[in-house]
């Protein structure tokens, strides 16, 4: 070798295969560890970078799942999807979208103020997500939209399905109406915040609202596979969405249509209910409004309408509005007084028109009184001079317990309203909790004749009536159908067993137990005898009768004579505002009256008299007397009902028949 | 040995050719295919440009490589420098004149091709020291003098392609440079000596990084902090490999590819492609490929009676297992993302046509293998 003497050279050579050697050795340590990191992440890794893979490419699209319908007793459709045409667009998909934009504008004559609300919704979401254009196509926009798809690439016109009430006002208040989900309902419920899609819709009030977790249906998917950029590569798979839970109720649509024909032009309410099953036939507030108003977002115009409708169509009269019962209080206040042996029947005070008590005039509604009278034609003419009298004998204290056991004060509906107030029975007790002051015994008197702090739900009197018609046990009232709850026999020979087993009970005193107990109870009461003496009842029914059917009743102008139709009531004028000296003295007519100050006019009854089935309240708001203004209404709709009971018998037969 | 050296002056082409290393060419072969079908995988199993692209510089490139390795060993010794100063010198006229990409000036436009001389300085670091060491005397190696001249080859560079910026290709060519260094004879402790400078002056060196290439770094100890920036390649690509599991998604089928969650696909993480597509048993196949190529280098400089062949190949089969090593264990999160192609399989010409090169200089030591270099 050249240069490098042989030992130098020799030993360059042994270096360089040297090192080499170390090298390579370090080259299999560390290909090594590569492969035992390929080992460590594509085999014992393996399933969770599956997962993330996945997750990386599949992205589901959620579809607007379809809400279940509410339907009446007789599958009349009261709440219902219908097919519309909508307008979506995905920008992404869109060569020129303002250009697409303009020409849409001006085919489907959108207005400026909707143009700039789409543009910024376009701004707020991504590109991939679809853009909804119009939720309701007219027949005669879609038309127009396909003449000029050719034009107009990246629209779709879509067949989707919205909420419908094709009955309008007639089931708003009773049903509630749905909007599209706010922030407020996603946090609130966890169901619609898990099917939440944008445009889906809610139940925002009534039981469109407390059903919403079995209304609301499931979404259907569409999985897709998608690159790093979110666009939609292929379908994968289509899970289609479950419809919801259709919902039938008890109530009638034509009953409910005459309620609403009945309170036309007025405030007040009517509820109608089946004394034995406790089913609602009608439930109905007026003024109403059309519920489909609020599918596409209410308009300004509309909605300014009923916020500034002096009678308040928002208001849900039958549950949320409170109201002094007036004189259809009186049925309870005698049952009470008689279960409580303060008087007897043939107790008898004269009435003059009007009574000095505790150093105060209180009057009876006939200024010239009524002369003589027993409880029955107390009950009979109305006569608040009795009744003054026998509160006061019967003191505050024992009539609310009386009233709570019919049903008053206490929400007949625990949950199914969001909205139900539970009005106030007043109480001694009550008082010094609520405003600090002792019980003033004049209080009493006019509680009595249902005034004063005593507030009632239009709904609540038609429970109490009802738990009175049916010879005083305790139902339950429901407006959710329900194929398995008692039927009218059983549920009739069960309170037949009850009233026999407590005619055999020795510990009869005791029927007046303290009402804090029973509460607890509530669901094993059920028919059960809210009496101690049933002959006490039966006496206030047939007192109820003489009211409407014998001459000098209040509401004897509004009686059936048809004993198939035939019904017994107790009317109730109920004062919005103290009255006068003075302005009992002009004795104005309700027409010189302001609105406001008008008298509530109220009537309960129950009906057909023989073997009743039906009790209904009927409220006027401000409407004056409820001989004139609430009972002629009742016996217009008492036809209807006691016709349309034929009808439901025959369709529960074939339910039964099916089963 | 005369007679030797007269001997392998004589042989025929015939005999030349029979001395080829077939099993290394069949090797480069197998990975220009493998390399070809993982490039039309990632143009979404359609013959795009990329995959053209390279099929077309494989060909060219490898055709070249065949016609080089009939070079005498000799041409290689002689050239050695000169090789080594044209390409420095092109990395002067990139830091000057080149064409500006992705942030980084690192291409010179020769009209024909877009060089990346950054990529050929790999090889030619190789070529000059083999070249520098084959004479020089082993006691005479360890001197201080004569350890200037070799710092200043490996700096100079290193200097031009830092500044291009291009940490990736820095760091490789250093790695390069420094093995050869230390398989040449240098003693251990003048790496010792320079690593323990470097660590001390490392926070100077941070001071002075780009913010991206800090972010990088950072990134790597804790990729899932940023998923979505700067630790979206790592994770992605973990995501892609560890999906692949045992037998892989199929040829075609990786998703991860396909659907354009894996970043710069084609070049530094093909690897990541074709690990989602053929699994574990794939990448093992793909790495004992790999390995067979460093084992004939390595086996032919055995063979090699010239230092500068032989240590050109031990220099070789070191950076490109340096290359590999490190490209695999970025995309498996073994190590910060600085870019650095897999060798053959990576698209990239300049990347292609070094490791050409290289192969060719290899093949010439083993036709000429018993070919002595004065």
């Amino acid at each position: 070798m050249f240069g490098g003497g042989g030992d130098s050279g020799y030993k360059k050579l042994s270096t360089v295969n040297r090192r080499m050697f170390i090298m390579t050795a370090a080259k299999l340590i560390i290909f090594g560890g590569i492969i035992t990191r390929l080992f460590s992440l594509q085999i014992n890794e393996n399933k969770k970078y599956l997962t993330l893979s996945d997750k990386n490419r599949l992205r589901e699209w959620r579809l607007p799942p379809v809400r279940g319908d509410f339907e009446d007793f007789f599958g009349n459709k009261i709440a219902s999807n219908l097919k519309v045409y909508q307008l979506h667009v995905v920008p992404e998909q869109v060569e020129d979208f303002r250009y697409l934009m303009i020409r849409l504008r001006d085919i489907l004559d959108i207005d400026s103020r909707t143009f700039k609300k789409i543009l910024k919704k376009r701004s707020q979401q991504k590109s991939w997500e679809t853009l909804i254009i119009s939720e309701n196509l007219s027949w005669d926009q879609f038309a127009k939209i396909n003449f000029y798809l050719h034009e107009l690439s990246g629209a779709k016109p879509v067949l989707s399905v919205a909420r419908n009430y094709p009955y309008d006002e007639k089931f708003t208040h009773l049903l509630g109406y749905v909007a599209q989900a706010s922030e407020k309902d996603l946090i609130e419920n966890e169901v619609i915040k898990k099917s939440h899609v944008p445009g889906l819709r809610v139940g925002k009030i009534g039981l469109e609202k407390t059903y919403e977790n079995q209304l609301i249906g499931s979404n259907g998917i569409q999985r897709y596979e998608v690159n790093a950029y979110g666009k939609r590569i292929n379908q994968i798979d289509f899970v289609e969405g479950k419809k919801g839970t259709n919902i039938k109720l008890t109530v009638d649509t034509e009953v409910q249509a005459q309620c609403n024909e009945l309170l036309k032009d007025k405030a007040g309410s009517i509820c109608v209910m089946d004394i034995y099953t406790g089913e609602l036939i009608a439930m109905h507030s007026s003024p109403s409004f059309n519920p489909n108003l609020f599918l596409y977002g209410i308009s300004h115009d509309n909605w300014n309408e009923i916020l500034n409708n002096p009678k308040k169509p928002l208001i849900n009269r039958s549950i949320q509005g409170l109201y002094p019962p007036g004189s259809t209080i009186k049925p309870i206040v005698a049952l009470s007084a008689l279960e409580n042996d303060v008087i007897s029947t043939k107790f008898k005070v004269n009435c003059t028109g009007k009574i000095e008590m505790y150093g105060q005039t209180y009057h009876c509604w006939k200024d010239t009184g009524h002369g003589i009278v027993n409880l029955r034609d107390a009950l009979k003419v109305s006569c608040d001079t009795f009744f003054y009298e026998m509160s006061r004998r019967l003191g505050v204290d024992r009539l609310n317990l009386t009233a709570k056991k019919f049903g008053l004060g206490e929400k007949v509906f625990n949950g199914t309203y969001n909205e139900e107030k539970e009005g106030l029975i007043p109480s001694t007790q009550w008082k010094k909790n609520a405003l600090g002051r002792g019980w003033v015994l004049g209080e009493t008197l006019i509680t009595g004749i249902g005034q004063g702090y005593m507030q009632t739900t239009p709904l609540q009197l038609c429970l109490m009536t009802a738990q009175l018609a049916n010879g005083g046990f305790k139902i339950k009232p429901k407006i959710i159908y329900d194929k398995n709850s008692d039927s009218y026999e059983k549920i009739k020979s069960e309170m037949e067993k009850n009233r026999i087993e407590l005619l055999s009970d020795f510990q009869q005193d005791d029927a007046m137990v303290d009402f804090s107990l029973e509460k607890k109870k509530r669901d094993t009461d059920l028919y059960k005898p809210l009496y101690r003496n049933q002959e006490n009842v039966k006496f206030v029914l047939e007192a109820m009768f003489a009211s409407t059917n014998e001459v000098r009743g209040t509401s004897y102008s509004s009686r059936i004579s048809d004993k198939k139709y035939q019904f017994a009531g107790k009317t109730g004028t109920s004062q919005v505002k103290k009255i006068t000296e003075i302005q009992r003295e002009l004795d104005l007519d309700i027409s010189q009256i302001p609105y406001e100050e008008r008298d509530h006019a109220l009537f309960v009854a129950f009906g057909p008299y023989v073997n009743p089935r039906y009790a209904l309240s009927v409220f006027v708001e401000h409407g004056g007397a409820g001989s004139s203004a609430a009972a002629p209404l009742a016996k217009k709709l008492f036809k209807t009902i006691v016709d349309r009971h034929e009808e439901r018998e025959k369709i529960r037969e074939k339910s039964l028949m099916e089963i | 040995m005369f007679k030797e050296t007269a001997l392998s002056g004589q042989t025929t082409f015939f005999q030349k050719l029979r001395s080829l290393d077939y099993i290394l060419l069949v090797c480069i072969l197998i990975l220009g295919v493998i390399s070809s079908l993982a490039m039309y995988a990632t143009d979404g199993g359609e013959l795009l440009y990329h995959t053209k692209s390279h099929v077309l510089r494989f060909i060219i490139f490898f055709g070249m490589m065949f016609v080089l390795s009939f070079l005498n060993i000799r041409f290689w010794h002689a050239t050695g420098y000169l090789f080594y100063i044209i390409v420095l010198g092109l990395l002067i006229w990139a830091s000057l004149y080149g064409i500006t990409a992705s942030g980084s000036q690192r291409w010179v436009d020769l009209y024909f091709i877009n060089l990346q001389p950054s990529e050929l300085m790999k090889i030619a670091i190789i070529v000059c020291f083999a070249k520098f060491y084959h004479r020089a005397q082993i006691n005479q190696i360890n001197q201080f003098k004569n350890l200037l001249v070799p710092m200043m080859i490996l700096i100079l560079p290193i200097l031009l392609v830092v500044s291009q910026p291009d940490l990736g290709t820095s760091i490789l060519i250093a790695l390069s440079g420094i093995i050869v260094l230390w398989l040449a004879g240098i003693n251990l402790k003048y790496f010792i000596y320079s690593g323990l400078f470097l660590l001390i002056s490392l926070p100077f060196v941070i001071a002075f990084l780009k913010p991206y290439q800090k972010l990088r770094i950072l990134t790597f100890f804790n990729p899932d902090k940023d998923p979505l920036g700067a630790g979206y390649q790592i994770i992605q690509s973990k995501i892609a490999i560890g999906s692949g599991g045992l037998t892989g998604k199929g040829f075609l089928k990786g998703t991860q590819g396909y659907l354009e969650f894996l970043p710069e696909k084609h070049t530094d993480f093909i690897f990541t492609l074709f690990s989602e597509e053929h699994g574990f048993i794939g990448s093992l196949a793909l790495l004992f490929i790999y390995g067979v190529i460093i084992y004939r280098v390595i086996d032919i400089g055995k063979n090699a009676r010239s230092f500068f062949g032989k240590l050109f190949c031990f220099g070789f089969a070191s950076s490109i297992f340096v290359f590999i090593s490190v490209n695999m264990s970025m995309v498996l999160g073994l190590l910060p993302i600085v870019g650095s192609p897999l060798p053959i399989m990576s698209y990239g010409g300049s990347s292609m046509l070094a490791t050409m090169i290289g192969f060719s200089i290899v093949m010439s030591t083993k036709i000429y293998q018993k070919q002595l270099i004065a």
